[in-house]
């Protein structure tokens, strides 16, 4: 498809500004000197509205969303996004609200469902985590991973320890190390047995300097680590923090909470776990949720209850960590997250769990006639597969099988991933997908296990059925083309 | 509410395929003592009953105020045609593209948001977004340290003093020096820049709405081989020279003000655009255009060994989610907008900011601090403390502007009045006779 800049003709136009009523001489007057302007108008597209939306509208058709069909993709927990919460958000109570209204003299008043809004998220996601207090600030997941390493790191400087490393299992998301990174912190990385953290392991590499732990549990093999209370306890005895990656935190809802796995610090996906919309890669939140005694360090500001029951917004919290977002959060995710959490309650929240689980296992043992999982026993809401089997002896790698499930009309799950599995299939159904799809993905696998069996080169000519077939991803990244010349 | 498609008869199946007889067998993994018992959370409720709470939550807030308030974050007018097509499921239920054949709409899409980030910005190759204009002026700042080595960084004060703050936070655990002056004085840059430097940052138009040639100090940032960092507001780079005209080496920028509602402060979305040389060490996702094994043109995510997913601790960034539907957003607006529209837009916020200091500064005692030129946006001298005008402003249904006492204390008189093409003749006309009023 041609690209939107190829598509333009000159003196096109969609959009059209009222007839200016302010006099002429306002214009004139703020004419810029030369140096002060660009030499030229940036070359935007010039075109009508109707080809504006045609060309996005077919762009769009070139996707495969969750709206289109089953996407299993593992880690990412790409569940039905309902609609009602997009409604709520456009609200023009919350889309046109000003946030600095609340910085301004008694702005607060003028905020007061906005800021119920955050106050009641925090407090609904301190009881599903067990925590003390959350904030809503953190922009995404890592966002919050960087919060809370921020917030430990305040924490230790307030105690007057001298801590340098951050300790992570091999089977952690990527983000981890890179956030423990990007807060000035040392990355160990803790051995796993099959994704799992032992506390033999774990003991070998703790030591006085170990600021915190980081762990997602269950892990990125979607296996629950039995032993994480251990953990945290020897974390404990060297005054670290447990540092909770909540990306799974949808496979033990009403099951377990945080706190009481000994966890001092969270983050919560609220694109995962409370249905937001993904968007492409974005935007999400991450909010963080921290034990008593962390909250002193939480980011400014923070919505505090008034005893008549109004709600202000507190900036003078002197050991605070400071501003780690221009306001109070993606708050358009927040709230879809809170429409969300409300309309499920308790019940709905324990059955995203429940179903999330069994359909993961479900898939489990469907998958087992052909497929070799990662490791062996009950998963909770995720299951990884590996294809090195299938790689070795017939030169079909997992890069294949996600290329073949495309043309089988599913989304294919994520591969190579986690990194401590060979040709990693990771397959996440989510509590939203039927029965009948769940079925027609075993079948679709099966036929591809039988394809790589017997006519593997079939398998590396995948996908037939999409606008494009597999990119020149070296040609790509040798001589990137980021963006289009302006000649053309 | 419930969104689980399975019937008891569908869970009994799937039970019987594992050989389980409950749910529960398949939570024992978890030790009994750390199971939870009671969980305190409300009931669930119906669609129409949450629809009706948020609404009663949203009509709680003063959103009708009639609004010159900015601070770098604005009311425009947004198309219907934005949100018309951002509501396109295919869009917003997609995650990132990590399997381009089946994700060349939303790739496409950036790969054209990029071009147009390039294009407004003047610059080489932009990436997919950031969070926001804060959080990608403190991964420019990164960038800087990395490519020099050096470990102090020059920031103007009248770049966004809420971006600055937050700078200050991200960098409290770092090895990083911030040093923040106002620089917009080339004699002062000149005084500060040395060997140790690592970048400059500055703002254009300014936090107080002023727009600079900032091309002598970038010339002089690159003498002394540090990175030159511009935030520059989007819309106003419809008429305003642009980063890569000056010289800039990074430019950041926050999107909000194409095509995003103002919603209580997010989510927004973090523009940055960069020159060739330092493509490679830009965070975030990129992505490019290839052909796939046929021929044909197609897009992917490349350059991904900066990343966390594969470098981990190594990585440029840690950033995984972006804002790529904001991203998505602005290309869509920019595009209803086209290249006259953009200039179009720029021109008439100006000529109406101009009216509006027109009528304002024939208010006694009301007077302009700067001298111009402004985009949309000024500081006005009052007689009396700021926050006080804006109080009284409020009950007369107006959102005033922003009192700058708040982030600088020596301006506590000091008022900023941002205006858009939203707000018409009549509306600055009484503004300004309510700030008369209230005076």
């Amino acid at each position: 498809m041609k690209t939107i800049f190829q598509k333009s003709r000159p003196n096109r136009r969609a959009v059209m500004f009222p007839r200016p009523r302010v006099p002429q001489e306002s214009f004139e007057e703020s004419l810029l000197a030369p140096e002060l302007a660009r030499s030229k108008p940036a070359e935007l597209p010039e075109m009508a509205e109707v080809d504006v939306v045609r060309h996005f509208t077919n762009l769009s058709r070139l996707n495969f969303g969750v709206d289109v069909g089953t996407y299993p993709l593992g880690s990412c927990t790409m569940k039905y996004n309902p609609k009602f919460t997009e409604e709520l958000a456009r609200l023009p109570g919350f889309a046109l609200l000003h946030p600095l209204l609340p910085q301004l003299r008694r702005g607060g008043l003028l905020t007061q469902g906005a800021l119920q809004v955050l106050f009641e998220t925090e407090q609904l996601l301190c009881r599903i985590t067990g925590m003390d207090g959350f904030t809503m600030q953190p922009l995404a997941g890592a966002h919050g991973e960087l919060t809370g390493l921020m917030l430990m790191a305040a924490y230790h400087r307030d105690r007057g320890n001298k801590k340098a490393v951050i300790l992570t299992p091999d089977s952690s998301h990527g983000t981890n190390p890179a956030s423990a990174s990007l807060a000035g912190y040392e990355v160990v990385t803790v051995p796993t047995e099959k994704g799992i953290m032992r506390p033999e392991a774990f003991k070998a590499v703790l030591n006085p300097s170990v600021a915190g732990v980081m762990m997602t549990n269950p892990n990125t093999l979607g296996l629950f680590n039995p032993y994480v209370k251990e953990i945290a306890d020897l974390a404990h005895s060297v005054d670290a923090l447990m540092y909770y990656d909540g990306a799974n935190l949808n496979a033990i809802l009403g099951r377990a909470k945080p706190a009481d796995l000994g966890f001092d610090i969270v983050h919560l996906n609220l694109h995962k776990t409370f249905g937001t919309p993904h968007g492409g890669g974005g935007p999400g939140a991450g909010p963080v949720g921290v034990v008593e005694k962390l909250e002193e360090f939480m980011p400014i500001s923070r919505v505090i209850q008034r005893s008549d029951g109004t709600l202000f917004l507190d900036y003078d919290r002197p050991k605070s960590i400071g501003y780690i977002a221009p306001f109070y959060g993606n708050f358009g995710v927040i709230i879809k997250a809170y429409a969300y959490i409300l309309g499920l309650g308790d019940r709905g929240l324990r059955k995203v769990a429940d179903d999330a689980v069994l359909a993961a296992n479900y898939l489990r043992v469907k998958l087992a006639d052909h497929w070799q999982a990662a490791v062996e026993g009950l998963c909770m809401h995720e299951v990884v597969f590996t294809a090195s089997d299938k790689a070795e002896k017939y030169g079909v790698h997992a890069l294949d099988i996600a290329k073949a499930l495309i043309d089988e009309g599913f989304h294919p799950p994520t591969i190579y991933f986690p990194l401590v599995v060979k040709e990693a299939l990771m397959f996440e159904p989510t509590e939203t997908e039927n029965k009948e799809n769940l079925d027609a993905l075993v079948a679709a696998m099966e036929r591809i296990a039988l394809a790589a069996e017997k006519d593997p080169e079939s398998l590396h000519a995948t996908p037939r059925t999409m606008p494009v077939g597999r990119l020149d991803e070296v040609l790509a990244a040798r001589k990137p083309d980021l963006a289009e010349k302006e000649e053309y | 509410m419930d969104f689980t498609p399975h019937t008891d008869q569908d869970r009994a199946e799937m039970l019987q395929a594992l050989g389980l007889q409950s749910v529960d067998q398949l939570f024992e993994v978890i030790p009994e003592t750390l199971r939870t018992r009671g969980w305190d959370l409300p009931p669930p409720l119906s669609e129409l009953e949450v629809s009706d709470h948020l609404r009663s939550l949203a009509e709680m807030n003063a959103h009708k105020l009639t609004c010159f308030l900015g601070g770098g974050f604005y009311d425009h007018f947004i198309p219907a045609a934005v949100d018309a097509l951002l509501r396109r499921a295919e869009f917003y239920t997609v995650y990132t593209p990590y399997q381009a054949e089946i994700s060349q709409g939303t790739l496409q899409a950036i790969y054209e948001y990029q071009t147009a980030v390039c294009r407004l910005y003047g610059l080489d190759a932009a990436n997919a977004s950031l969070y926001d204009g804060g959080t990608a002026l403190f991964e420019a700042c990164l960038m800087a340290i990395r490519k020099t080595g050096r470990k102090r960084v020059l920031v103007c004060t009248s770049v966004n003093p809420i971006y600055r703050v937050m700078l200050r936070s991200y960098t409290a655990n770092l090895n990083i020096e911030l040093v923040e002056e106002e620089l917009v004085d080339l004699n002062k840059l000149s005084e500060l820049i040395d060997s140790r430097t690592a970048g400059v940052i500055l703002q254009n138009p300014d936090f107080f709405g002023r727009i600079h040639d900032f091309t002598a100090h970038f010339a002089l940032t690159r003498q002394h081989k540090a990175l030159a960092i511009l935030n520059s507001y989007p819309v106003a780079l419809g008429l305003i020279k642009t980063p890569g005209e000056m010289g800039a080496d990074i430019a950041v920028g926050e999107g909000q003000s194409l095509g995003l509602p103002l919603s209580f402060g997010g989510p927004y979305l973090g523009i940055m655009a960069v020159r060739q040389d330092l493509v490679r060490s830009m965070p975030g996702r990129i992505v490019g255009r290839t052909v796939d094994i046929l021929g044909r043109t197609g897009y992917c995510l490349t350059l991904q060994t900066r990343e966390q997913h594969i470098r981990r601790e190594k990585a440029t960034s840690n950033i995984c989610t972006n804002q790529a539907l904001c991203a998505v957003a602005a290309l869509i607006h920019l595009c209803l907008l086209g290249k006259k529209g953009l200039v179009e837009l720029a021109r008439l916020n100006m000529a109406q900011a101009a009216y509006a200091r027109k009528r304002l500064t024939a208010i006694p005692e009301v007077e302009l601090v700067d001298q111009g030129p402004w985009f949309n946006e000024f500081r006005l001298r009052l007689p009396v403390d700021a926050r006080m005008v804006v109080s009284r402003m409020i009950d007369k249904g107006f959102s005033p502007g922003f009192p700058l006492g708040r982030y600088y204390p020596d301006q506590a008189n000091h008022l900023l009045v941002a205006v858009t093409e939203k707000r018409n003749k009549e509306e600055i006309g009484r503004f300004a006779e309510a700030l008369e009023a209230v005076l």
